[in-house]
């Protein structure tokens, strides 16, 4: 596989709920190893880009691509290549940090060898190997988030999706999440990440796209710019659309 | 990478089975929603005896009913009030192997409170419940209608009154399976003629369950 192909085709993709139009005639390219912001106000259609990406939702119309797989016709080969840290941790409260890892682990089909030697990593990685056998419903909001990014990273996925994934953060927590993002983009993972935080957007990714009302208003380099600038970027392209 | 059927559907029941040994959630509720109801008919019934006679596969299987109901919404409401659901429809697995390991963890937990109700029915309605033939029935009965229960209750547990809107979608829909149910059981206990009926059972169930299993990947999308 080229190391510049794209690893994500989005092609005139539209999604509605009921008449109310969430994405509007999306036409994208992700490079594979890419990393990627995604900015806009609230109902711009972040999360609904995520949603449709990870298969969690069909298109109205339009194409994805991913891998060179094709939704929803593909989706479990779509679905083997996406980890996903959504606003909810999707984790199960009454199974210890363990017990989860070890059932997503099965669910994508990991040898048991495998999947114990990924999961001592990960636990690691996440700094909650002490925590390993404490149930889930015990956990702060902020230990949450990294067993799901444990989870989301467990299968070693090409295509890694964000959604506001600094929401509820502790420092330490935020500091243990930038580390992680920064090893993925390290590791060649194609990473996407949407939020509000306009400020960490430039060291998130080079790229920016602002969706606008369902739309893309912007689509570029953002290197460098303040996050005054990105500012006016996502309202005025709101204000415009 | 993905994961084959009976691997993710083990996956799933066992989830379940270790979520609920450790909460209690859902066998809790429906065990002690049953007891009180076959001691409430009991109680209810007890000056009539004829009634009472001609009444215990009644009071059997709206028990089972009320209670599955209760354990639906339960073990579906795991899923969803925290998202976990979508955790499940991120992994590289047939949405059939979902249904497959959500109706066999429902079918576990309605199991038990057969174990635990049966004897006490037993004792307390003076009938016959232990039998072999009637045990293959309740089997039979319950199987069907957790397939139905665990289809509808993925539909309703995504909405707010769904404590309400599952038996009103429910009973409807299993009517022909619970009915044919109650006769098998009537004559089980009666002794008069219960082959057709279970055999009956059998095709419905056997209807139901292949419904629900063609249905559910639909039920899973928005």
């Amino acid at each position: 596989m080229n190391d510049v192909a794209p690893i994500i085709e989005i092609a005139n993709l539209s999604k509605a709920f009921g008449l109310r139009p969430a994405l509007q005639g999306l036409d994208l390219q992700i490079m594979r190893g890419e990393s990627v912001v995604l900015l806009g106000q609230n109902g711009s259609g972040k999360s609904t880009l995520l949603r449709l990406l990870a298969g969690l939702s069909k298109p109205t119309a339009g194409i994805i691509r991913i891998g060179g797989w094709e939704m929803p016709k593909e989706a479990m080969a779509v679905r083997a290549q996406i980890g996903l840290v959504a606003h909810q941790p999707l984790l199960y409260d009454n199974l210890s940090a363990r017990e989860n890892l070890e059932f997503f682990g099965r669910l994508y089909g990991m040898a048991a060898a495998e999947r114990e030697s990924r999961m001592a990593e990960l636990l690691d990685r996440v700094a909650l190997r002490r925590r390993a056998d404490s149930l889930v419903r015990d956990f702060s909001r902020g230990m949450q988030q990294r067993l799901s990014i444990a989870r989301a990273l467990l299968h070693e996925p090409d295509v890694l999706l964000f959604d506001e994934p600094y929401t509820g953060l502790d420092q330490a927590a935020v500091e243990l999440l930038d580390e992680l993002l920064g090893s993925a983009r390290q590791r060649g993972r194609t990473v996407i990440v949407s939020t509000h935080q306009l400020e960490r957007a430039p060291a998130l990714a080079a790229r920016a796209i602002v969706l606008s009302r369902g739309r893309i208003s912007f689509d570029g380099a953002i290197e460098g710019q303040t996050s005054g600038e990105l500012g006016a970027l996502v309202n005025l392209d709101a204000a415009f659309a | 990478m993905s994961t084959g059927f009976p691997s993710a559907v083990l996956a799933i029941v066992r989830k379940d089975l270790r979520a609920e040994l450790r909460s209690r959630d859902v066998i809790s509720v429906t065990a002690m929603f049953a007891l009180l109801s076959i001691l409430v008919f009991s109680f209810a019934l007890e000056l009539d005896k004829v009634a009472r006679e001609e009444a215990v596969s009644g009071v059997l299987w709206v028990t089972l009913v009320y209670a599955s109901i209760l354990g639906f919404n339960r073990s579906l409401a795991l899923e969803s009030d925290r998202g976990v659901l979508d955790g499940l429809l991120l992994a590289p697995i047939s949405r059939s192997a979902i249904f497959l390991g959500k109706l066999l963890g429902n079918f576990a937990f309605t199991l038990i409170v057969l174990v635990v109700i049966l004897p006490l029915m037993h004792v307390l309605y003076n009938k016959p419940l232990l039998s072999g033939w009637l045990i293959v029935t309740a089997v039979i009965g319950i199987f069907g209608f957790c397939a139905i229960g665990t289809l509808l209750a993925t539909m309703t547990v995504q909405t707010r009154a769904r404590e309400a809107l599952l038996p009103i979608a429910l009973l409807p829909v299993a009517l022909p399976l619970l009915l044919t149910a109650v006769r098998a059981t009537n004559g089980i206990l009666r002794d008069t003629e219960w082959q057709v009926w279970l055999q009956i059972l059998c095709g419905i169930g056997v209807i139901y369950f292949v419904m629900c299993w063609l249905l559910y990947g639909y039920v899973l999308e928005e």
